[in-house]
């Protein structure tokens, strides 16, 4: 039993009536001090949570000439510049259209959650439903599937999928990383199943220019980390 | 007016819940516990719904810190035995026609993350602590190519020369320019890596499919 013995007393006047002979009293004191310190220092130096990693894989760069780039139906593209904290969009290509004559004209969003997410959420509207119904399914209990196959199913539906859009995004002149991050992390959030981070072109650069041109004049604002 | 004396009575107080709740405590710490490797800068990194944990062992990672400078990172290999940063610092100064005493090899095992150049590298190992060297680490690992390649892509080369298993992270501030952090990223694939990750904090988004419905 650890016990505060004050010195002199124990043995002697045993506590509580206590006769002395029988019982011996260690003294724990020294042990609970240096438990409690040990306990300490392992509490204020343990990490917790450990960073998490997003996975990105980007094409190969010795591609051979003779083998022409997948064909893309351009109504299915949607691109985003990224730019200033913020993220530019427009469908299709960077070509004048054929009534107008005109550049596609760029639509500037934020990242927060009805920024640039609302636009590819409506844009990959029925494969994120078709996923979201699939994980609640899941998380109800109805479909029991282990976690491994669940995953792969998410994965395929990605794969079949012909509904969503392509998206491209390039990197304006002024990017910070955090933004590279944060557009990729809402093609996780909605599920989009194709994507790429290509290079801009020097017609969407002067497209950006234009766009920037238009935006009203805002402080300049460092990116938060929040969203 | 006296006081009345009480008699002098020592309390005692059972303890011994609260001791057995701070070894049970302090057992799990212990068993719980790994220590915050010790980086040469501090990177803030972005956050991302991403639950990829990210691999212990076999893993190059580029720090890429608010000032845009970038340091380099790699563990000693899953076996404790393998020694790969000693083998990669011998190859890597082969090459740079720097030779490292065995001490210094060895030294080099233990440290982490460092941001000098080749030239200064020596100083770095041998500073005579780890505030020293942190001071020494304010240039970065030179990424300007030159003919033969740029110093960050031979330290990647050979990392993966000694280590063929190693798996390459970007571990970036979240305030550093995509412009350094593409550099970076064009290395890695030309060297070949062209799957890696990018080191994130664990954020949680809720998305709700009745708001597009």
């Amino acid at each position: 039993m650890a016990e505060i013995i004050e010195s002199g007393g124990g043995k002697k006047h045993g506590k509580k009536g206590r006769k002395s002979h029988g019982t011996t009293h260690v003294d724990m004191t020294p042990m609970v001090d240096l438990a409690c310190l040990l306990l300490t220092f392992f509490m204020l130096t343990t990490a917790f949570s450990k960073p998490k990693v997003m996975e990105i894989v980007l094409p190969d760069k010795t591609v051979d000439k003779n083998v022409k780039p997948p064909e893309v139906d351009k109504d299915k593209v949607l691109n985003i510049i990224i730019e200033d904290d913020k993220a530019f969009w427009y469908n299709g290509m960077a070509v004048p259209d054929k009534i107008t004559n005109q550049m596609p004209t760029l639509t500037a969003a934020d990242f927060s959650k009805d920024g640039i997410r609302k636009v590819l959420l409506l844009r990959n509207k029925d494969l994120f439903i078709k996923m979201d119904d699939f994980t609640q399914e899941v998380l109800k209990g109805k479909i029991k599937l282990p976690k491994d196959s669940v995953d792969k199913q998410l994965k395929q539906f990605k794969k079949e999928d012909k509904t969503g859009p392509i998206v491209l995004i390039k990197a304006g002149e002024n990017v910070k990383y955090g933004n590279l991050v944060d557009i990729i992390d809402e093609m996780a959030i909605c599920n989009i199943a194709r994507y790429a981070i290509v290079n801009i072109s020097p017609e969407e650069k002067e497209m950006l220019a234009k766009a920037k041109a238009l935006l009203p004049p805002t402080p300049a604002v460092k990116p938060e980390n929040k969203k | 007016m006296s006081k009345l004396k009480m008699p002098v009575r020592s309390p005692s107080v059972d303890m011994t819940p609260m001791v057995d709740l701070f070894f049970l405590l302090l057992t799990f710490f212990m068993l719980t516990t790994s220590f915050r490797p010790q980086e040469a800068v501090q990177v803030d990194t972005p956050s991302s719904i991403s639950e990829k944990k990210t691999p212990e062992k076999n893993l190059i990672t580029l720090l890429i810190s608010k000032d845009n400078k970038v340091y380099f990172n790699i563990d000693n290999g899953a076996d404790s035995n393998s020694h790969m940063r000693s083998a990669l610092l011998k190859m890597i100064g082969d090459y740079y026609k720097i030779s490292f005493t065995p001490k210094e090899l060895k030294k080099f095992e233990t440290l982490s993350s460092f941001g000098v150049p080749m030239a200064k590298l020596k100083d770095w190992i041998n500073a005579s602590d780890q505030k020293v060297r942190d001071a020494m680490s304010v240039e970065g690992i030179p990424t300007d190519s030159t003919a033969v390649g740029s110093e960050l892509q031979m330290w990647i080369h050979f990392a993966r020369l000694t280590n063929p298993d190693a798996e390459a992270a970007i571990k970036g501030d979240f305030t550093s320019d995509y412009k350094v952090v593409k550099k970076v990223m064009d290395i890695l694939q030309d060297k070949k890596i062209n799957k890696f990750d990018l080191t994130t904090n664990m954020e949680k988004v809720e998305v709700k499919a009745k708001d597009i419905k």
